[in-house]
Order: structure tokens, then sequence, then C-alpha cells
């Protein structure tokens, strides 16, 4: 019902880190390296579970961090995956974040954030959309920003099948009424509330 | 051949596994109505943290939710022979700006309460409550004290239904607070809606009455 996507799907990280992630062990953006695995055409980077990153790491690739990093992270067109052994104390900015995983710190991502089960996120979320399975460990606050800002014209949701039908059925009978007095004929159609 | 052989009800807990039985609400479509309104209101959940609810009042009402578990409070109060001190530490648990808040899920953590921490907690619960905004709270109107310590996870289906969820806490629900106490707990929030389900539960609905 609630149409989880799951097309974020964990990547299968390689046993071995990267060079990426060496890279990145020697004060270098992981993103700057060779790419490693490749997964339906994309590009994806791995920081391994002995790697620890202070400092800010940006990139184009999706990636998955199994190490720690603190600081700011930054991969705004990708999917960025914290690994069961990832543990972030920073910023995050991407596409979409899928949390198994520790976080610290505040997390925005303009497609989506997922906390899995094991997952923890302890920050404020600002995400369209934004998944919390049972057994996920959450604190903060989540801003789920509405992709169509007026809030009248919302689609109707599952969930509110019954809220609003109510008032254009009111409204739909007045007008046709009011047109078929005007045309038809006077004797057919007596308009009695205007006659009196 | 009887009208409902052709149509068969479909249960709501077949929908969700029988995990945890489904429930009415009455209460709930008339706080999302009042919050319905304002543009990116502001929501206290002082329950577990649940997915779906997340996702439900975010897309419904496209809202900014804080959540605030209070149970983990408690179980940590609880184990900890701390209780006595809850009560202060209700009084500094909320970090929020006074009259910032749109909207304030309790469920039932009143139920769980004595009265000195139901009484600073609500007064809190005032404090951060902008004014015309509304307060959702369930109350427990049969003893269960002898029952063992469950908290309730108030799972949202839709509107009209609730999901509860039980899970294992370490303080069961007291004895259960008379209609005219909570009036006074929560003065000068006005009830605007109760009541009373089938599940001997007391649905209320109170708002802060503007300045």
């Amino acid at each position: 019902m609630w149409k989880r996507d799951e097309a974020v799907k964990p990547t299968s990280a390689p046993a071995t880190p990267t060079a990426a992630a060496v890279a990145a062990h020697h004060g270098g953006s992981p993103s700057a390296s060779q790419p490693e695995p490749r997964q339906h055409g994309r590009e994806v980077v791995n920081i391994g579970k002995s790697i620890v990153i202070k400092g800010e790491l940006s990139g184009s690739e999706d990636l998955t961090i199994e190490g720690q990093v603190e600081g700011k992270i930054e991969l705004k067109d990708n999917v960025l995956t914290i690994g069961p052994n990832g543990r972030i104390k920073a910023h995050v900015f991407a596409k979409a974040l899928v949390v198994q995983g520790e976080v610290n710190g505040n997390v925005s991502a303009t497609e989506k954030v997922e906390i899995r089960d094991g997952g923890s996120v302890d920050g404020d979320i600002v995400s369209p959309r934004v998944a919390i399975a049972d057994g996920a460990h959450f604190r903060g606050s989540v801003d789920m920003q509405r992709k169509n800002a007026p809030q009248q014209t919302a689609p109707p949701r599952p969930a509110a099948p019954a809220a609003q039908p109510s008032p254009p059925r009111r409204k739909w009978p007045s007008p046709p009424r009011a047109r078929h007095s005007r045309c038809g004929p006077v004797r057919l159609v007596p308009p009695s509330p205007q006659g009196r | 051949m009887a009208l409902s052989d052709l149509f068969p009800r479909r249960r709501k807990d077949d929908e969700f596994g029988g995990d945890g039985s489904v429930h009415p609400t009455k209460v709930l479509d008339r706080f999302l109505a009042a919050l319905g309104g304002r543009s990116q209101p502001i929501l206290l959940d002082l329950g577990p943290v649940v997915g779906p609810n997340v996702t439900f009042f975010g897309e419904e009402i496209g809202c900014k939710i804080l959540v605030e578990d209070l149970s983990k409070d408690i179980d940590r109060h609880v184990t900890q022979g701390t209780f006595d001190a809850l009560p202060a530490f209700l009084d500094t648990r909320f970090t929020q700006e006074t009259e910032a808040i749109d909207g304030i899920l309790c469920w039932d953590i009143f139920d769980y309460l004595d009265r000195p921490s139901a009484d600073r907690l609500a007064r809190q619960l005032k404090r951060v409550l902008r004014p015309q905004g509304v307060l959702l709270a369930l109350f427990s109107t049969v003893d269960t004290r002898s029952t063992q310590a469950t908290y309730t996870k108030h799972v949202v289906v839709d509107r009209t239904h609730l999901q509860y969820r039980p899970y294992a806490g370490a303080r069961p629900k007291q004895r259960p607070v008379m209609s005219r106490d909570i009036q006074r707990l929560f003065e000068p929030l006005r009830i605007t809606e109760s009541f009373l389900l089938k599940t001997n539960l007391r649905e209320m609905l109170f708002r802060k009455p503007p300045p």
C-alpha cells in the first residue's frame, strides 16, 4: 500500500576495497579514481570496511560505504548506500540514500531516503519520499516536500477516498438545470424559484 | 445466493498479514482535516517510529514530522530505576520553541504515565502547540494494569483505520484517566471531538484556542 519502491537495491559490494577506497584513504576523492564494478551500466564505487575518511566526499557515481566517513558527502545525482558496516558522521546530500548502517547527521535527498531494517539515522531528513522499515532506528525530523505544490490540486491518494467527493456532487446539478430552464419551453419546466 | 457472497468483504487484517488487529478510528480524519488547510504544518509524533505513518502523513498533508519516541524514555527510566525523575526529565525533553507545532500525535502515551509525569508532559505539549493547533490522544477506559507490559504501535492504515501492533515494553498501562481529569490535564485546550470506541478506547481531539 505504501508503494515502497524497491528500485534502489543494495549494491553487491566486492570483497576487497577498491582503488577508489584506497585513493580516499590517502586523502583523495574516490570519485576521481578509476571505476570499479558496473551494475546495469552504472558505475558503483565501494568504500571498504577499513577505510576512514575525514573531510568532504563528492562524486558522480553511485557509492557504497562500508567504512567510516566524517564530514560531508555530496552525490547529488547518484545513489548513496550506507552498508551494514558503514558509520557516517556527516551531512549527506544525494539523489537517493539507502541506509543499512549508521548515519549521524542531516540527510537531504532529491529522490528518496530508505532506512532499512538494522539501519539507523540520527538527524533530520529532507526528501520527497521516505521509507523507514520495521526494525530501523530513526531520531529526528522528516520533511517531505510535496511535489505538487498547491494542496487543493493534490491527486487523490488511496488513503483518502471519501474525503473530497461530496462538494463536486452538490455543485454539478445547478448549472445544467439553469441552462435547461433557460433553453427549454417555459411550460414544461416552470422556473419555480425564480418565478416567485 | 446472498449479495455478500458475490462481493465478499476483504478484512483489513488480511491486507497486513494479521500482524496486528485493525480498528476503526474516527478522530484521525478530523485531525487530518484540521491540519489540511495549513501549508507545510509541523507534526510532533510521540510514538515509536513507524515508517508507514511517516510516509502517510508526509504524503497526505505534506508536513514536517518530528518523531520523539517517549516510550523509549519511559523504558529507560523504568529499567534504570529512576522513574521518579521522569517528571523533571519531561520538563526539558522538548526543545521545540513555544507555539511551533501544528499537530501532536500523543497516541496512548498518557496511559503509561503517573499523574506528575502526565501533568508535566501535558504542560509541555500545551506550550509547544500553536494556537488553533490540534492534539490527538487515546485513553484506555478499562483497567488493564494486570496485563503484561506492552506498548502499542499505532499504524495508520487509512484515514479511518488504525492497526494496533503490540510490542514489549517495560511499563504496563496504568489506571485509566477519568474524563474530567483529562479535561483538567489539557486545560485550556478545548475538546473538539471525543469518541468511545468498542475497543474501550477513548479517542480525543483537542484544539488550542486562539490567544
